[in-house]
C-alpha cells in the first residue's frame, strides 16, 4: 500500500522547497504529525489502520531525518531538480580541493603517531568542519543563483568532507576506548 | 470464564469502558507486572502478596509448571527437583546452540540442541526452550493480573533491553503468544523508566537512563519536553547484569574456601543466594562477616570488605562505561548538557557502581526513584494509553533501532542499509540486481551489527527469492524494502521493479522459530491445556470480526460518500455481508479469509479517510500559526 501523504517532504512539513530552512518550523510540524500518526495512537485499531499508520509514520520519520541533516537535505533538494550526484560522467573536482583533501588526508593518517593524537586529530576535525562551512555557502548562492552544475559540484566535495570527518571521528572513538 | 470485551470503533457513541491492560517487566531475575487504575501505576501483587515474581520456573514431569517462588522452594527440597529449576532463561532467548558453547549457561544447565531448531534446556518435562520458559512467567503474571482486576486483559505492553537484537525481541513475541497474552508494544526497558520517571518528575531536557538489570545492561540518552520523550542514542551490553557481580563474589568465596567446584546445580543456587546477600549487605555496610557452608563438608569464615567488593567488580563496572562513551559520542551529546542520570535496575544500588557512573557523568546521579519498579510501571503507563483508555493523552515516545541492519554482499561484507539510533518506524530500500543470465532466484542473507564482515554480526534470518523472471545478467531490478516497525521488529519484502513480480519469500530465522514451529507449539499447549480452547480462539476470531465491521461500518456512516464511488462502496457492503455470513458458522478458516477480503476491499477507504484527516490537521496547522 503506498502512503500518499503529500507530494514530497518540503511539502509534508510545510516548508518552501529551498535550501535554507527554519528549524523550529520543522521540528515542531514533525512533533505534531507523529502525535496524530504514529502507532502508538493505533494500537487499539484494526490491523489495516495500524499498518498504514506505521507506513505514515515510516515516511514523516523519513522525511524528518531528509531536512533536519544539511547534507541530506542538499542531496534530496537537487533531486526534486532532477540532478543526480551519483552521476559518473562528470567528475571534476577542482585540484585545488584535491590537494587540501590529501593534505587533511596525511594529517589525519599521522594524527595517530602524534604526541597527542586526540589534539592533532582535533585540528583536523577543525579544519573539515570549516571547509564544510565553505562548501554549504557555496552551494546556497549556487542554489539562489539556479546554478544547479555548481550546486552538485559542491555537494560532491561536501560529501568527501563528510567521508574524512566520519573517519576522524572512528579514529578519535578507537583512541578513546 | 469472564465475557471477553469487545473493543470499540474510534468514534463511539457508547460510554467509554475501561480496559485492563498492563506493563510488564519480564527481567533476567525478578519480573513484575503493574497497571494503571484509578489514576495512578501500581504493581500489582500475587495471592501470597509478592509483586516481585523470581524469573525461575521448573517443569514438572506430572506436567506442573512452578513458577517464582513455587519454583524456588520446590526446588530446594529434594535433590532431584533442583535441577530442573530454570533460571535467568532471558539469557538464552534470541540465541542459537552455537551461543551456548562455552558460556555460563552451558556450565550450569544441560541442553538438548537436537530435537528442535531453537536449543532448549533438558527438564523432567522433555526439551524445554527459553521461549517456553519465558511463556510460563508471562502466565503467571497475566493470571496474577486477571484475578486482581476481576477480568481479562485486553493487551499489556512488555519491556525488553534496548539493546537486544531482532531475533531476542521476536522470541519474546512468541513467548507472549505462546502464554495467550496479547502484545501492545515491545518497549525498551529505559524508555520506559524514561516515562515513569520524566512524567513523575516533569523534568525536561537530556536525561541518560542507566540500566543495570540482573542479566543485560542498557545506557539511553533521551530528550524530554511537554510528554515527548525523544531517543537520541542507546548502547549497551546484552550479557552483563547483576548476575555477573553475583558471579564473581561465587568465584570469590570457592577460592577462599579452596573449593574447585561445587557438587550440583542446588549447591550453586543456594551459594549465588548467600553471595547475592553478601552484596546487598555491603550497600548498607562497608564490611560483612561471611559464614559459608557449601553443604559437602567445605567451609570459610571471614569477613568481606567494601573495598574488596569494589575491586572484584572494578572491571565490569569499567565495562558500562563504554556504552556511556557510545552513546554521548552518537547523539554527540556533552555531559554537561546531560540534566539528570536515572539509576535503574536493582544493581545500581551498589555503591561503587553509583560511585563511578557520577564520576563519569560528573554529577550525582539520581537515586530516589525505586530501580526494582520503575520499568514495569513505565510500561503500565503505556499500555494504559495504547488500551484507548486516555484519549486525550500527549504522550508521545520517539524509539530507535539500536543496532543497524543490513545485507550481505560480495565478498562476505555488510550493506548497512538502516544504520543505529535511527528513529522507528523506518522503512528503507536498496537496490539488487542478477549476476547471471537467466537467474531467477537469489539469496539475501540479513544481519544486525555494526561490524564491517558478516562473520562479524549478528544473523538474522536468510532469504531465498524465488521466480524471478529471467533476464540477462544485471537487468533485474530487484527493491529489497527493511521496515522496521514501532516494536523495533524487521520485516523484509522484496519486489523485481519492472515486472512487479513479488517473488516469493521463503524466511529461514537464524535463531527463532519459523510460522510453522510457532503454530505447532500454540497447538501442542492447547492440547495439554486440558480446556476447550478451540472454542475460546473461535470467539474470540468472532469477536475481531465484529469489531472489524463495526469500525468500517461506522466510518462508512461518517464519510464513505465523500470517498468512495458507488461501486467502491457496493463492494465493501457485499464484503460485510460476506463476513456476516461466516459469522454464523463454526468454520475458523471461512472467518479469517473473509475478514481478509473486507481488509483487502476497504484498503484504498481508509487511506483515503487517512489522507484527508491529516491535510485537514495541517490546515488547521497553518491557521494556528497565524497567530
Amino acid at each position: 500500500m503506498q502512503v500518499d501523504l503529500s507530494s514530497d517532504f518540503f511539502d509534508l512539513f510545510g516548508l518552501d522547497q529551498q535550501f535554507v530552512i527554519e528549524g523550529d518550523a520543522l521540528v515542531a510540524r514533525f512533533q505534531s504529525l507523529q502525535k496524530q500518526l504514529h502507532p502508538d495512537r493505533f494500537a487499539a485499531m484494526s490491523d489495516a489502520e495500524k499498518r498504514w499508520s506505521m507506513q505514515a509514520a515510516s515516511h514523516v520519520n523519513e522525511g524528518y531525518q531528509t531536512l533536519r541533516n544539511d547534507l541530506k537535505r542538499a542531496v534530496y533538494l537537487l533531486k526534486l531538480k532532477n540532478v543526480s550526484i551519483d552521476d559518473e560522467t562528470d567528475t571534476q573536482m577542482s585540484p585545488m580541493f584535491l590537494m587540501e583533501q590529501m593534505e587533511c588526508r596525511e594529517a589525519l593518517e599521522s594524527a595517530g603517531s602524534a604526541s597527542d593524537p586526540l589534539v592533532a586529530l582535533d585540528a583536523v576535525r577543525q579544519q573539515l568542519k570549516s571547509g564544510i562551512q565553505e562548501q554549504i555557502n557555496d552551494f546556497s548562492s549556487a542554489v539562489e543563483k539556479k546554478d544547479w552544475i555548481a550546486a552538485r559540484n559542491t555537494v560532491r566535495q561536501w560529501q568527501f568532507l563528510e567521508k574524512l570527518a566520519r573517519e576522524v571521528k572512528i579514529t578519535e572513538e578507537q583512541l578513546e576506548d | 470464564m469472564a465475557l471477553l470485551q469487545i473493543a470499540e470503533p474510534g468514534q463511539a457513541q457508547a460510554p467509554h469502558q475501561h480496559k485492563l491492560a498492563v506493563g510488564i517487566d519480564l527481567g533476567t531475575t525478578n519480573s513484575l507486572v503493574a497497571t494503571v487504575r484509578s489514576g495512578s501505576a501500581d504493581v500489582l501483587k500475587d495471592a501470597h502478596g509478592v509483586s516481585s515474581v523470581p524469573s525461575v520456573v521448573q517443569f514438572k514431569p506430572d506436567g506442573a509448571v512452578l513458577v517464582g517462588n513455587a519454583a524456588e522452594e520446590a526446588s530446594s527440597g529434594a535433590a532431584a527437583g533442583a535441577q530442573n529449576a530454570i533460571r535467568s532463561a532471558k539469557r538464552l532467548m534470541g540465541k542459537g546452540a552455537t551461543d551456548i558453547d562455552g558460556s555460563w549457561l552451558a556450565k550450569h544447565y544441560e541442553f538438548d540442541l537436537t530435537s528442535g531448531s531453537l536449543p532448549a534446556f533438558v527438564t523432567d518435562a522433555g526439551p524445554k526452550t527459553a521461549i517456553d520458559v519465558s511463556a510460563a512467567i508471562l502466565n503467571t503474571l497475566k493470571e496474577t493480573a486477571e484475578q486482581t482486576l476481576g477480568g481479562d486483559l485486553v493487551g499489556a505492553v512488555v519491556t525488553v533491553p534496548a539493546y537486544f537484537d531482532d531475533a531476542q525481541r521476536q522470541a519474546t513475541k512468541d513467548a507472549a503468544s505462546l502464554a495467550g497474552l496479547e502484545i501492545l508494544r515491545l518497549l525498551n526497558e529505559p524508555t520506559a523508566a524514561a516515562v515513569a520517571y520524566g512524567l513523575d518528575s516533569e523534568e525536561e531536557g537530556i536525561v541518560a537512563i542507566y540500566d543495570l538489570g540482573g542479566g543485560t545492561f542498557d545506557i539511553s540518552l533521551l530528550k524530554m519536553k511537554h510528554g515527548i520523550f525523544e531517543v537520541l542514542a542507546t548502547a549497551g551490553d546484552t550479557a552483563l547484569g547483576g548476575d555477573d557481580i553475583d558471579n564473581l563474589l561465587v568465584a570469590w568465596l570457592l577460592e577462599k574456601a579452596g573449593v574447585h567446584s561445587l557438587a550440583g546445580a542446588r549447591e550453586e543456587a543456594v551459594t549465588k543466594q548467600y553471595a547475592r546477600s553478601l552484596k546487598e549487605q555491603l550497600s548498607d555496610q562497608s564490611t560483612v562477616s561471611v559464614d559459608w557452608s557449601d553443604g559437602q563438608g567445605n567451609t570459610w569464615a571471614g569477613q568481606l570488605s567494601r573495598d574488596e567488593l569494589d575491586t572484584l567488580i572494578e572491571p565490569l563496572v569499567s565495562r558500562t562505561l563504554k556504552p556511556c562513551r557510545q552513546v554521548l559520542r552518537d547523539a554527540d551529546v556533552s555531559r554537561e548538557e546531560v540534566r539528570a542520570v536515572v539509576m535503574v535496575g536493582g544493581s545500581t544500588r551498589v555503591p561503587r557502581v553509583r560511585e563511578r557512573v557520577s564520576e563519569f557523568f560528573e554529577r550525582p546521579v539520581l537515586t530516589s526513584i525505586d530501580p526494582d519498579e520503575v520499568v514495569a510501571v513505565g510500561a503500565a503507563i503505556q499500555a494504559d494509553i495504547l488500551a484507548g483508555n486516555k484519549p486525550d493523552s500527549d504522550l508521545l515516545l520517539l524509539d530507535v533501532t539500536p543496532l543497524s541492519l543490513g545485507l550481505e554482499i560480495m565478498g562476505g561484507m555488510v550493506e548497512k542499509v538502516i544504520p543505529r539510533n535511527t528513529t522507528i518506524p523506518i522503512a528503507r530500500g536498496q537496490e539488487f540486481t542478477t549476476y547471471k543470465d537467466g537467474q531467477t532466484a537469489m539469496a539475501l542473507h540479513v544481519v544486525q551489527g555494526e561490524r564491517e564482515m558478516v562473520e562479524d554480526c549478528r544473523s538474522l534470518a536468510r532469504f531465498e527469492l524465488k521466480g524471478l523472471p529471467s533476464r540477462i545478467a544485471g537487468a533485474a531490478r530487484i527493491q529489497v524494502l527493511f521496515q522496521v516497525d514501532a516494536d523495533g521488529l524487521l520485516t523484509v519484502s522484496a519486489l523485481e521493479r519492472d515486472s512487479g513480480v513479488v517473488a516469493s519469500i521463503d524466511v529461514k530465522p537464524s535463531y527463532g522459530l519459523s510460522d510453522g514451529e510457532i503454530e505447532r507449539m500454540l497447538r501442542e499447549s492447547v492440547d495439554n491445556a486440558g480446556v476447550d480452547m478451540q472454542k475460546r480462539i473461535l470467539l474470540e476470531q468472532k469477536v475481531e470480526a465484529s469489531r472489524v465491521i463495526e469500525a468500517i461500518r461506522s466510518a462508512l456512516q461518517a464519510d464513505g460518500d465523500e470517498h468512495l464511488s458507488e461501486d467502491e462502496r457496493e463492494a465493501i457492503d457485499q464484503h460485510i455481508l460476506a463476513v456476516e455470513n461466516t459469522l454464523q458458522s463454526e468454520d475458523r478458516d471461512g472467518i479469517k479469509s473473509a475478514v481478509q477480503a473486507l481488509e483487502q476491499v476497504s484498503n484504498v477507504f481508509v487511506e483515503r479517510r487517512m489522507n484527508a484527516s491529516v491535510r485537514q490537521m495541517m490546515a488547521g496547522q497553518q491557521v494556528d500559526s497565524l497567530g
